[in-house]
């Protein structure tokens, strides 16, 4: 047990984890301002799936994955706009209409990957870029600043998430239409875009997320590869409490733990591999139990608003 | 009013995207001919997964091939249905249509084809892997198979412990049953055996495509030094990338997985299926619907080891992993 708190050990803990921590990121911070507006969609699986399949095919048809990052983002927006259009306009049951978009996004990237594909190939994602002074601060700075790009990108999303949310007017305006539509409604916002805006926004980072596996941290694409981390994103909003920092510490907690299970298999530590799995679960359960407010929930959350009602 | 229509509407296009979500049954249309022998296969992964639905598919393709193309032998496949209802589903619905063999590749179809079999009894089914055929419940039609993958598991171990410079090696698999565990164990058996003092250390990921996972256990293993990693299940595609960005060793199972990084793939164990499917074959053409259970080994030609050219293996390692092929073959190695 005692090789377990070794300092290479608590380093490689660290690193993997903030690397398991990414696509979650990306993935339930766009998640919360869908549902701080009052949309839950539950589809974030599948927009990822369908990111992470744009973003590779497009990277490696052009040999440029900025390419393949902007289309993974355009993708996201488009499966936004379609999750919108059913559940905002058509005004469809938030829980199944996102279900039926992850199913979507599961079939349509399985068949697009087969018959533009055909088989399992590698790309050159994005690269490490160590960040020079901060990389050079011994033992942590390795392991904190020589990450690709969307690494960093997926942590610096929480704090200006949480301050588009907290301190500007737009922000003012999502939170008042999760809350309260109608007097939001009396006030001149207007709902229906706003939600619109805060669905492809949340679009748009689910497919990055999935981008962020297939071209930045594993760099290939196969059929059903974020196998179902978006039902963990959306977890992880309500684990967080509607907040992009409360989100933060829930990926962290998650990715961290399973880290930290690996070395516990790797080391040959003996207990049950199965017990070792159910790790990240069992403590995520625990800390949503023991942890969270529910009184943040976004009252109007999957609520449809309808103008004139009440 | 408005309000019927959106719903009404938005039915509509759930129903769409639901049956856009679905897997397809892909089948080859039936030709005419009455002597065609049709063969379908319900398996849980895709025939594109670098491994155990791969090997089984191209195995098919390739006794069709033999047999004289379309004309001769249909393949009718459905991928994918990792959920035993599901697969059930399709495993009934393909006796229902009268297929000759319908194949249930994977060891969680069993008690479902152990209820669907009795019903369509000219029907022969395969069942693998496993090595219960269900004649101790009076069933005649199954047939079963199984890799014995501690076979390749120990010449591929044998191999990279010889060639390990840190003396460590990392083994990533699903889950700690079947197909996986037979490989594992035999691999670190093989890697212990060939230069004792070898550290081998497991990891299960509990899932057979959780590809992040998996690629985190590898850079797990990297970390805690291992030059050398192997692994079992579809997931390890993204293992196999983690080995070649951190320029370590890779050994592959169930399907030749050089392609993907032929810098790191040193060596991997190929299932060929095709031996066993003509004996299925032949045997329902005589009108033996089942009853008898398969194993690929090195010595009936099932398994196979196929060396990545791009890569040196010292002539003594070759020499070494050869005698522990003879040993299996011969029984004084076992396992």
């Amino acid at each position: 047990m005692g090789e377990l708190f070794t300092l290479p050990v608590l380093l490689g803990i660290i690193y993997s984890g903030i690397r398991l921590a990414t696509p979650y990121l990306f993935a339930a911070v766009g998640e919360t301002f869908a549902q701080r507006s009052g949309v839950l969609n539950l589809g974030v699986d599948g927009i990822m799936l369908m990111g992470a399949y744009s973003g590779f095919y497009v990277g490696m048809k052009t040999g440029n994955i900025w390419l393949g990052l902007l289309a993974a983002a355009v993708v996201g927006i488009l499966m936004g706009l379609l999750m919108s259009v059913i559940s905002i306009t058509f005004q469809a049951e938030q829980g199944i209409s996102g279900i039926g978009l992850q199913l979507f996004g599961l079939g349509l990237s399985s068949l697009l990957f087969k018959t533009t594909l055909g088989g399992v190939e590698s790309i050159n994602g994005f690269k490490p870029v160590r960040i020079p002074l901060l990389a050079d601060i011994p033992y942590v700075g390795e392991v904190l600043f020589n990450h690709n790009l969307l690494v960093y990108a997926a942590f610096l999303l929480v704090p200006l998430s949480a301050w588009f949310l907290n301190k500007t007017t737009f922000g003012l305006k999502i939170r008042a239409v999760g809350q309260n539509p109608q007097a939001a409604d009396t006030l001149g916002v207007n709902v229906t875009r706003v939600r619109y805006f805060c669905v492809c926004l949340g679009g748009m980072l689910a497919g990055i997320a999935g981008a962020s596996l297939s071209i930045a941290l594993i760099n290939l694409f196969q059929e059903n590869m974020t196998n179902g981390m978006g039902f963990i994103a959306v977890a992880l909003v309500y684990f967080g409490g509607w907040r992009p920092y409360g989100v933060l510490a829930g990926a962290l907690l998650f990715s961290f733990v399973n880290a930290f299970q690996l070395w516990i298999q790797v080391l040959g530590i003996n207990i049950p591999s199965d017990f070792a799995i159910m790790m990240p679960y069992v403590l995520t359960i625990l800390a949503l139990a023991f942890a969270t407010k529910r009184a943040q929930q976004p009252a109007a959350l999957t609520k449809p608003f309808e103008r004139g009602e009440n | 009013m408005k309000s019927t229509l959106s719903r009404l509407l938005a039915l509509v296009m759930l129903v769409v995207i639901l049956a856009a979500g679905c897997a397809p049954a892909a089948e080859t249309p039936a030709p005419q001919a009455a002597t065609v022998f049709k063969v379908a296969i319900v398996m849980p992964s895709s025939i594109t997964d670098m491994a155990f639905s791969q090997s089984m598919f191209e195995g098919l393709k390739k006794v069709q091939a033999e047999m004289g193309g379309e004309s001769a032998m249909e393949i009718a496949y459905s991928e994918n249905l990792f959920k035993v209802p599901d697969a059930a589903a399709a495993i009934r619905d393909y006796a229902d249509k009268g297929y000759n063999l319908v194949i249930a590749h994977g060891s969680q179809y069993g008690t479902s084809l152990e209820q669907v079999a009795p019903d369509f009894p000219n029907t022969a089914f395969a069942w693998g892997t496993s090595m219960d055929t269900f004649q101790a419940s009076g069933i005649n039609n199954v047939f079963a198979y199984q890799a014995e993958a501690q076979q390749g598991g120990y010449v591929l171990g044998t191999i990279a412990a010889l060639m390990s410079k840190t003396g460590i090696i990392g083994e990533t698999g699903p889950v700690d049953a079947g197909d996986a565990k037979l490989y594992i164990e035999g691999f670190q058996k093989g890697a212990e055996a060939a230069k004792p003092g070898t550290t081998v250390s497991v990891t299960y990921t509990g899932s057979f495509s959780d590809v992040s996972l998996m690629a985190t256990a590898a850079e797990t293993h990297i970390a805690a030094g291992a030059d050398m990693l192997t692994g079992s299940s579809q997931s390890v595609v993204g293992a196999i990338g983690v080995a070649k960005d951190k320029g370590v060793y890779w050994f592959g199972t169930q399907w030749d997985q050089t392609s993907l990084a032929p810098e790191a793939v040193v060596a991997s164990q190929v299932y060929d299926w095709t031996g066993i499917l003509k004996d299925m074959i032949a045997s329902v053409q005589k009108g033996v619907m089942g009853g008898k259970a398969y194993t690929l080994t090195f010595k009936n030609g099932g398994l196979v080891i196929a060396y990545n050219p791009a890569i040196t293996v010292p002539a003594e390692v070759k020499t070494a992993a050869d005698a522990a092929i003879a040993g299996i073959n011969d029984g004084t190695i076992v396992p």
